[in-house]
């Protein structure tokens, strides 16, 4: 943190006064390097020896983003796949430090991010929840408070203790849309995880997402269902290539962004927006 | 990880910038300091900033041991066959070797060295046993690293604290061998403590340093089998400490665990305590490699989201 300057002291100065703001993401890059092998192995690396391949690629998934959600609104995030969207939420959540820029985070904060909640599904969903809370943060105390209140949203009394692999996908979509908003959370990140399970399901969710947005809570919802984030969200961005394309109001960036989907990429400027 | 703001200690621009701020927004600031709050920045050369990361790591620590708890009651080791099992193994194993150093020896083997073999083999599975199943703790960890924020060094260490938890029984075990031996029992025999501490610390750096290694290179799993057996013939195990010729010493003193181990057998055969030179080669490299294993794993740790 000693790197900062002064005028950036100065700016959380006033952050720090203005307490409205729930999340503040500044001048933030990220940029990664992975692997284009599925599975690296020490045997490949060594074959590959001298053949001068390049297997790490750097992907520049966030370039320069500047971004405030305020307390209690609903942010959406449009865009096509790998605009950067999902490393955006990811960065918020602190799963992905950035590379340069700073994230500031007021809040508690749950995340539905697009892989689902557990991670081990030879474990039970009990004991997968209770690992998931507790690596994020939770006390035994509060997850013993949320457990009955987590299945019986996901309505899955039955299947509690049996492991996770027997469960169909929409059970465990179900479970973690449950986790992620009985969790009493100040921030609900959500990264394209709102139709799971049947449609009754479904209605469900999106009835509990109406009731969360209402009140007092950021949340921030990533959807390819533009219908829903012109349903739910109080301002709407547009991610294209890892930089902010639009920002405003969620009729205005869903039209804009389905005008560019339907005319393409080529035949429209930017000024056409 | 995520920092408070604020806490940071002896960071002179914070200190001044709360100077300035705090007197018209102390109140305030007293409710900040209640709610959550993080600041997610650049890593100063690839490592989170430390005294947030340990700190969070410590707030967490629950999850390390409930990790554990999980992984034991999916070997049944809640019953009582459950141990027995985990305690069949290294038994056989001791009785292998006793029979094969047996026949290596002639029949002339000294006094107690069935109790020197099991008590050995039952140190070394500790150690072995961590690294080992350390080895898959991130990889296994998948979603969870995915799509949660905390500090990844809690998944290997959990699985030392498991691997701590088999060890538990299997020492229960060899107390009998030791008494029926004739072994002496005495205040030095407290000795087992730091030692057991001191080889829990180099496992915890080892398994550190090969959790992150299976991220970059997964055939990591594959090799460990192998070089945990070569260590176990380079550790005090089949062999005693004081039956190395001289030229040969210097192994002893390059395995990190060879000082403890040596030390082991000396505090259970003996009845002495442990040889300092032994215990400070110990200590010397567990505080070497976790230091060393805690920093490689942190400087890597960023990468695992996108790794995985």
């Amino acid at each position: 943190m000693s790197s900062l300057s002064v005028s950036e002291t100065a700016g959380i100065a006033q952050a720090s006064a203005d307490a409205r703001v729930s999340i503040r993401v500044e001048d933030v890059s990220v940029t990664y390097r992975t692997s284009l092998e599925k599975k690296p192995t020490m045997k490949t690396t060594l074959l590959r020896l001298g053949r001068r391949e390049r297997i790490v690629r750097e992907i520049e998934a966030l370039k320069h983003v500047n971004l405030e959600v305020r307390q209690g609104e609903v942010l959406g995030i449009l865009g096509a796949n790998g605009a950067g969207k999902s490393t955006l939420v990811r960065t918020m959540a602190g799963i992905l430090p950035p590379t340069i820029g700073r994230v500031e985070v007021r809040g508690r904060v749950s995340t539905l991010l697009a892989l689902g909640v557990g991670f081990n599904r030879e474990l039970s969903g009990r004991e997968n929840v209770t690992l998931g809370g507790l690596a994020a943060g939770l006390s035994r105390a509060q997850l013993r408070d949320k457990y009955d209140e987590i299945v019986e949203f996901a309505e899955l009394e039955e299947f509690m203790d049996m492991p996770m692999n027997t469960y169909s996908s929409g059970m465990y979509g179900r479970l973690a849309f449950s986790v992620a908003v009985n969790m009493d959370p100040d921030i609900l990140l959500i990264d394209e995880a709102l139709s799971v399970g049947d449609a009754k399901f479904r209605k469900k969710s999106f009835k509990k997402m109406q009731e969360l947005c209402a009140q007092d809570r950021t949340v921030v919802l990533v959807s390819h269902a533009l219908g829903s984030i012109e349903e739910l969200c109080d301002r709407a961005v547009w991610m294209h290539k890892g930089e902010l394309q639009m920002e405003g109001e969620p009729d205005d960036v869903v039209h804009a962004y389905t005008k560019f989907l339907d005319v393409g990429e080529d035949a429209l400027t930017m000024e056409d927006l | 990880m995520s920092t408070e703001i604020g806490t940071s200690p002896g960071d002179p621009e914070l200190d001044a910038r709360q100077a300035v701020v705090a007197p018209e927004h102390d109140e305030e600031r007293q409710v900040e300091w209640k709610t959550e709050q993080h600041v997610y920045e650049p890593h100063r050369v690839g490592l989170p900033p430390l005294g947030p990361y340990v700190r969070e790591l410590w707030r967490r620590r629950e999850f390390a041991f409930e990790l554990s708890r999980t992984t034991l009651r999916a070997q049944h080791f809640e019953t009582a066959f459950g141990k027995l099992w985990l305690v069949l193994n290294p038994m056989l194993l001791a009785f292998v070797y006793f029979v094969l150093v047996d026949i290596l020896r002639h029949g002339h083997r000294p006094h107690g060295y069935f109790a020197h073999l099991v008590a050995g083999i039952f140190l070394y599975y500790f150690f072995s046993g961590a690294v080992r199943e350390s080895v898959k703790s991130v990889v296994g960890g998948g979603r969870l690293v995915l799509n949660t924020a905390f500090p990844r060094t809690l998944l290997p260490l959990s699985t030392v604290i498991t691997a701590f938890w088999r060890f538990i029984p299997t020492f229960l075990i060899y107390i009998p061998i030791h008494l029926i031996s004739g072994l002496p029992v005495n205040l030095a025999t407290l000795w087992i403590i730091p030692i057991v501490l001191t080889i829990a610390f180099i496992a915890a750096g080892l398994a550190m340093f090969v959790a992150a290694l299976q991220v970059y290179f997964r055939d990591v799993k594959s090799f460990m089998p192998y070089v945990l057996r070569l260590w176990l013939y380079a550790s005090p195990v089949l062999w005693y400490p004081n039956e190395v010729p001289n030229h040969w010493e210097w192994i002893l003193k390059a395995n990190p665990i060879g000082g403890p181990m040596a030390a082991w057998s000396v505090v259970l055969q003996k009845g002495h305590a442990a040889p300092p030179v032994d215990m400070l080669t110990g200590l010397a490299w567990a505080v070497g490699l976790f230091v060393a294993g805690a920093l490689f794993f942190m400087s890597r740790e960023r990468e695992f989201a996108v790794r995985l």
